[in-house]
């Protein structure tokens, strides 16, 4: 089928730091001109009444490719992570690319090591030819530092970046909470915040010596975000993301043992909470992903500590975003940076700005509109939010997968 | 000695405000007068427990209660078989370990069976920090909770309060040591929550590595030096101390962990001289505690403190109750 030229007029253009009027024009898939002069016979015209038109969100980072939730949220793109399977051979990685086309794109992230179990190298060359775009360590990180150090100069030799899991597992073992009050009030056995800052420091000096690009899926901590701090300012080729969960809450949300807030890594202190804002203020954070996890009952509905981790995130991740913009933290171009353009750039994909020849992956959001988060009535299969209640603003109204109107 | 700490029945809420909850799930729950009401009930039933051949009461006649167990325990099941039956009720014990639960049942499934056979109430204890909890949210009866992982033991807090101010005429503006794992122990954290709320000077006496991180937000001083841990305390209260932290991981050895915390004759004279020792049990004699100050008749609580259990699962039962049994006052 052909598709015919689209005109999306009348809308507020997320291409620079702050929406402004302009309208935008789609040939054959790809961005072909914003605020163009000229429109192409038979143009199908899209009226967009004043709604912010954004890159389609590439989310970076799930467990699970699942579509309702991602198109409720204004995803267009998601990296899966290789934990289920694992991804670790070709097969498998060309089988999960093809999961969700043509209305979701799904980019696998290839296992660092066979079985994710963190001791054998995985045929990362023969699954980027399979259409892996990175890869990752999972759930857990790569205890042996011989083996990691292996991993990243191999993966970066055939020029993909290693999504790095951070946390020590010595001291996080049998740990499902931050050391601090609420997990000592509990009785729930917790590790201290510094897990994490130990695993970054280990990796860091492992890319300092490799010259290896990372990702630090989840940085969570003041001492964390500190590290990687200095070593962007060193030059080192150094990401790191974070969910809204991290920014939004902090370990009370624990309390009365509420196992959809336990996640991996475990929500920390207040204070920690404030660093991670302020490095999303800062540009210390460069990726904003949901780490969409849903699960059910099953998993959940037990004992905290054994219940297993992890959040649905896809359907509040755009909404959770707009309320940092609204609380003055980040501008809405740097949130669209955040969301899409920069896991994009790690992702090696052409997508993921409002720019000429970029593929057509868009997304109408109305930033405005208020509505509540309810666990029971989500679009992921399972609705295990954190946020459950939470009063939000904002929401994907139409998409756009290159060119093609999915919603 | 004790009859001058009870308070008039005038001096509390009338009927179920006295004490207003369905389940007894935690002492961060309580506030302190609803631990005084349940003291003061306790003291009705260490009399008639005392008075004799025919130690009955038989106000919960033809309720039922499911003592159900998923974790190994001894004494305080039977201390709450027996308050039950002291009771009249129709009291069934559960074991995890001849359960469908080893069958892999989940633990939701478990207590819907056992909301399903119609329990008049539950008591419950589990592996897991939150476990009993997660029950009592989805059955209709009320729910005792007799330990849950590291998170509390409510019943032993408020046996040991009772003990405490039998022996010492109140349980207010006392300094009162816990020593040992405190890290793991759900009576510590009970006793802490309790002791506090009553208006005492609770000190924690670990070492580092068996002490809660932040554990001063309970608003609890903490000690590594036991001699100074429970330098002229009121009371020393011991905890046991688990065989699996004393292989390494925890604690270098049993007779390294003596030498520094274990509560001999000789550590104890730093306590007030009429302090009194108290240890939930069961003991290990010779670990961190001395058979000789286990076994002294003057400073030792500890069978008086099983003997408070009984009274104290009494009260609580018979409290909880009262709304099942129509008690005027308790809807």
């Amino acid at each position: 089928m052909e598709l015919k030229p689209l005109h999306i007029v009348n809308s507020q253009l997320i291409d620079g730091d702050t929406p402004r009027p302009g309208s935008l024009l789609v040939v054959d898939g790809r961005i072909a001109g914003i605020d163009p002069t000229e429109i192409p016979d038979g143009t199908e015209t899209v009226d967009a009444r004043g709604q912010w038109l954004a890159p389609g969100i590439i989310d970076l980072g799930v467990f699970a490719t699942d579509k309702p939730a991602f198109h409720f949220g204004g995803i267009t793109r998601a990296a899966l992570m290789p934990d289920n399977g694992p991804l670790d051979g070709a097969g498998l990685v060309e089988r999960a690319a093809k999961g969700g086309k043509p209305d979701l794109w799904v980019h696998p992230l290839a296992a660092a090591t066979k079985g994710l179990a963190g001791t054998e190298l995985a045929e990362i060359g023969l699954m980027k030819q399979a259409g892996a775009r990175a890869i990752a360590t999972g759930r857990a990180r790569i205890a042996d530092s011989g083996v990691m150090r292996r991993v990243l100069s191999y993966a970066a030799s055939l020029g993909l970046v290693t999504i790095i899991h951070t946390e020590d597992e010595g001291l996080t073992a049998g740990a499902v909470a931050t050391d601090g009050e609420m997990a000592t009030r509990l009785g729930l056995a917790s590790a201290p915040a510094i897990a994490e800052a130990i695993a970054i420091a280990r990796d860091l000096a492992l890319v300092e010596e490799t010259g290896a690009p990372v990702h630090f899926r989840q940085v969570t901590t003041a001492r964390g975000l500190d590290l990687i701090r200095e070593a962007k300012a060193k030059g080192l080729p150094v990401l790191c993301g974070i969910t809204p969960a991290h920014l939004l809450l902090s370990d009370t949300a624990i309390g009365d043992f509420r196992t959809f807030a336990r996640l991996s890594p475990p929500l920390r202190s207040d204070d920690d909470r404030h660093a991670c804002l302020a490095a999303i203020a800062d540009g210390t954070i460069d990726i904003l992903a949901s780490g969409h996890d849903p699960r059910g009952p099953e998993d959940k509905r037990l004992p905290f500590a054994e219940a297993l981790p992890g959040m649905a995130g896809a359907e509040t991740l755009l909404a959770l975003g707009l309320g940092l913009v609204r609380d003055g933290h980040i501008s809405p171009g740097r949130l669209f940076e955040l969301l899409a353009a920069t896991p994009a750039c790690l992702l090696g994909v052409d997508a993921g700005k409002l720019a000429v020849g970029k593929e057509a992956d868009l997304i109408l959001v109305d930033e405005g509109t208020p509505w509540q988060v309810d666990a029971k009535k989500m679009a992921a299969w399972a609705g295990n939010t954190p946020f459950d209640g939470m009063p939000v603003q904002g929401r994907a109204t139409m998409m756009w997968k290159g060119g093609l109107r999915i919603r | 000695m004790t009859s001058s700490t009870l308070r008039p029945a005038s001096d509390y809420p009338p009927g179920g405000d006295a004490f207003r909850h369905r389940h007894l799930i935690g002492i961060a729950q309580l506030t302190p007068w609803e631990i005084s009401y349940v003291l003061d009930a306790a003291e009705e039933w260490v009399d008639l427990n005392r008075s004799g051949a025919a130690k009955h009461d038989d106000r919960l006649a033809g309720l039922t209660i499911i003592n159900a167990f998923f974790e190994n325990s001894t004494r305080t099941l039977l201390s709450f078989e027996i308050a039950g039956k002291r009771l009249g009720a129709d009291v069934v014990n559960m074991h995890a370990a001849q359960s469908s639960v080893k069958k892999g049942e989940t633990l939701i499934d478990t207590a819907m069976t056992l909301n399903a056979m119609r329990a008049d109430a539950m008591v419950i204890r589990h592996g897991s920090s939150g476990a009993v909890q997660l029950i009592a949210d989805k059955v209709d009866c009320p729910v005792l909770n007799a330990g849950d992982g590291r998170h509390e033991h409510p019943t032993q807090a408020l046996l040991d309060a009772l003990t405490i101010r039998r022996r010492l005429g109140s349980v207010e503006g006392l300094t009162i040591a816990i020593c040992g794992d405190v890290l793991h122990s759900r009576v510590a954290r009970s006793n802490i929550l309790a002791l506090t709320l009553l208006g005492n000077e609770v000190r924690i006496v670990a070492p580092p590595t068996l002490t809660p991180p932040a554990i001063d937000r309970m608003h609890v001083t903490t000690f590594t030096d036991m001699d100074e841990g429970i330098r002229d305390a009121d009371v020393v209260m011991m905890l046991r101390l688990q065989n699996e932290r004393m292989d390494g991981a925890y604690l270098p050895s049993a007779r390294e962990y003596h030498a520094l915390y274990g509560l001999t004759e000789k550590r104890l004279e730093k306590a007030k001289p009429d302090a009194i020792v108290m240890h939930p049990g069961p003991m290990n004699r010779g670990v961190e505690i001395d058979s000789n100050v286990a076994d002294d008749p003057v400073r030792s609580t500890i069978t008086e403190q099983v003997e408070m259990g009984v009274a104290v699962r009494m009260a609580c039962l018979d409290i909880l109750t009262r709304r099942k049994r129509g008690v005027v006052g308790w809807n």
